[in-house]
């Protein structure tokens, strides 16, 4: 299983903070498991379409969608930073 | 060792400053950064704005971003304090204070804690306007504004 985090306008459209998750088969990177999730159609579609400015953390570090992820990590999908 | 706070409560520089001064001698510069909300943004009034923050990451983020001046400047010691909730036009949001031997790392230093903050560190503004709520997007003048320290500067760097 895998933590997976929403935060901010993405939390809001998804209408949920978080879920946890077994891994699809096949999915080895943040940029494979934000696909999988946009499969699910609907609000997730839209998002977390590819066009959208979507960031991503693994175990509360940022990286790129060619990050891998493994069973037990805590992702993180946001939009871009606005703080200061 | 370099302060970092995330919270909800008003800060008060000056207490801050003295705090991380007490007892160093060596210290002859004091560079500090205040961020405050504005009543205006993107042409709109703004009623309220709430901060929302990855609550471990932000720290962590913050923290990188920390060590990352502390190596490249000749500095002694920072202190990062960012509030998260919800604020109203003229709150402070943000503290940023380094002190060192000499004015030209301190401001340097400064600086790049603030440009690296507003693009690494995961917070979020959502603004209550006339018009409803709204997210705020990210600028790329702050991504612009990280860049000039290098391409191999930044809390992801080596």
């Amino acid at each position: 299983m895998v933590k997976i985090l929403y935060f901010a306008r993405l939390r809001e459209q998804l209408g949920m903070p978080g879920e946890s998750l077994a891994l699809p088969a096949g999915v080895a990177t943040v940029g494979a498991l934000r696909e999988h999730l946009v499969a699910r159609g609907g609000a997730w579609a839209e998002a977390l379409d590819a066009a959208r400015p979507v960031r991503a953390a693994v175990n509360q570090d940022l990286v790129k969608a060619d990050a891998p992820v493994n069973d037990g990590d805590e992702i993180a999908f946001f939009p871009p930073v606005t703080g200061g | 060792m370099p302060v970092i706070r995330v919270q909800t409560e008003d800060f008060d520089a000056g207490a801050e400053i003295a705090r991380l001064r007490a007892g160093r001698p060596e210290v002859g510069a004091v560079a500090s950064f205040i961020g405050v909300c504005r009543d205006r943004n993107d042409g709109s009034s703004v009623a309220t704005m709430t901060l929302e923050h990855y609550p471990g990451m932000t720290e962590r983020a913050i923290a990188k971003i920390v060590d990352q001046a502390l190596g490249r400047w000749q500095i002694d010691d920072v202190t990062v304090i960012h509030r998260v909730g919800e604020l109203r036009p003229l709150d402070q949001i943000v503290l940023v204070v380094v002190i060192g031997g000499h004015r030209g790392d301190a401001f340097a230093a400064c600086e790049f804690v603030m440009d690296w903050l507003k693009t690494q560190a995961p917070f979020w503004k959502k603004e209550q306007t006339p018009e409803g709520a709204r997210w705020v997007d990210a600028r790329a003048t702050d991504d612009q504004a990280a860049a000039r320290w290098g391409a191999g500067a930044g809390p992801n760097a080596g």
